[in-house]
């Protein structure tokens, strides 16, 4: 297998069989808008309105365990400016894959996997509290880390990296 | 005041024991301080090493931590300060009663340590309470936590009953309670306590 495939059409020409994707291809083949496997990790993006039938299709498909709901802020250089990734564990394969969603900065939402996963209920608060994403259907989107009373998200790349004193 | 050291050693082969009230009433002070049993982050794990068997705090007097504020003397600030907490430790500062002391122990208690830069950890305790020892290190190894206990021990044997000096359980015109300061939008509110912080905040306009 190659080192690095880049893109759905690579990856799906050399790793069609794989377990999650032949999953996601077979149930709703157009959700997946986009593929990579580098450095030996699979990420799959997803159309992010299908995202929470797609978690349970992979969850279907032996990926158990949620290890980690995260995001990144590619502000000024990307738009769509949020990635929310989510890492899936597989214990009987003993192989983890990413699966993420790119959201616009207009209007940085997404639907709560908490039904499939109940865990990411906390995952999620902590995207919210520190990125500004919200969660549809969260059942308890509150800050977590921060006071309440704060203002802004302090990891968007446009918050001052020192604060404000 | 004092009594003068020869004349003590004099004195002490006739069996005959000199002193005076106020080197009698700081002896006994300095060697029965009781900390607060209340850790902050990474530094507490130093604090607790000096407290085991190894270092033994208690050669000093200091070996009661007491899980409530209203029994201790004593509050090691061990460990990095985030505005959360912040009011937390100034209200349970205020609890304590007098006499009170405290050491602020590690880079972050002292000015925020590696994370000064951070938009969410406090620039050092000092800015709202009284600070009576200051331990730099990333943590300071029990040794410096025992070398800042004695320096307080130093301190507190020359405080003076009597005067301008005097320590604050002495004197009733004494502030006792200090301002707790409040999460606001961007940082707590006030950003300092002016009366224990004596140099200018940075960037006083923006804070709120």
């Amino acid at each position: 297998m190659s080192a690095t495939l880049h893109g759905k059409d690579a990856v799906l020409a050399e790793m069609g069989q794989h377990p999650a994707i032949s999953a996601v291809m077979e149930k709703m083949p157009d959700a997946l808008t986009d593929a990579r496997w580098d450095r030996e990790e699979l990420t799959l993006t997803i159309a992010p309105e299908k995202l929470v039938p797609v978690a349970g299709v992979i969850r279907q498909a032996g990926y158990n365990f949620l290890e980690d709901v995260t995001a990144v802020d590619w502000f000024p250089a990307q738009e769509p400016r949020f990635q929310v990734s989510y890492h899936l564990l597989s214990h009987a394969r003993k192989e983890r894959i990413r699966l993420r969603v790119m959201l616009a900065a207009s209007k940085p939402e997404v639907e709560t996997i908490t039904d499939v996963w109940p865990s990411a209920n906390y995952y999620e608060r902590e995207v919210f509290d520190l990125f500004g994403v919200h969660f549809a259907g969260h059942p308890n989107l509150r800050r977590i880390l921060m006071p309440d009373e704060w203002t802004g998200h302090p990891l968007r790349k446009d918050y001052p990296v020192e604060g404000y004193r | 005041m004092a009594v003068e050291p020869d004349l003590k050693i004099e004195l002490g082969k006739q069996g005959v024991f000199v002193t005076t009230l106020n080197e009698l009433y700081n002896w006994g002070r300095r060697n029965s301080v009781w900390p607060m049993q209340f850790g902050l982050a990474c530094c507490a794990i130093e604090m607790i090493a000096t407290t085991m068997a190894r270092y033994d705090l208690a050669r000093f007097g200091a070996e009661v931590f007491r899980p409530s504020p209203r029994q201790a003397d004593l509050m090691i600030i061990s460990g990095t300060v985030t505005k959360k907490m912040a009011p937390q430790v100034v209200r349970l500062y205020n609890q304590m009663a007098e006499p009170r002391y405290v050491i602020a122990m590690g880079a972050c208690a002292i000015s925020g340590g590696p994370f000064k830069q951070g938009y969410n950890v406090l620039k050092g305790i000092d800015r709202y309470i009284p600070v009576d020892v200051h331990i730099p290190g990333c943590p300071p190894r029990p040794e410096a936590l025992i070398h800042a206990f004695m320096t307080l021990q130093k301190k507190i044997e020359a405080q003076p009953l009597t005067g301008e000096a005097r320590p604050r359980h002495l004197n009733a015109e004494a502030q006792g309670e200090f301002p707790v300061p409040v999460p606001s939008a961007h940082d707590l509110n006030p950003p300092v306590n002016r009366l224990v912080w004596p140099l200018p905040a940075p960037n006083p306009g923006e804070s709120a």
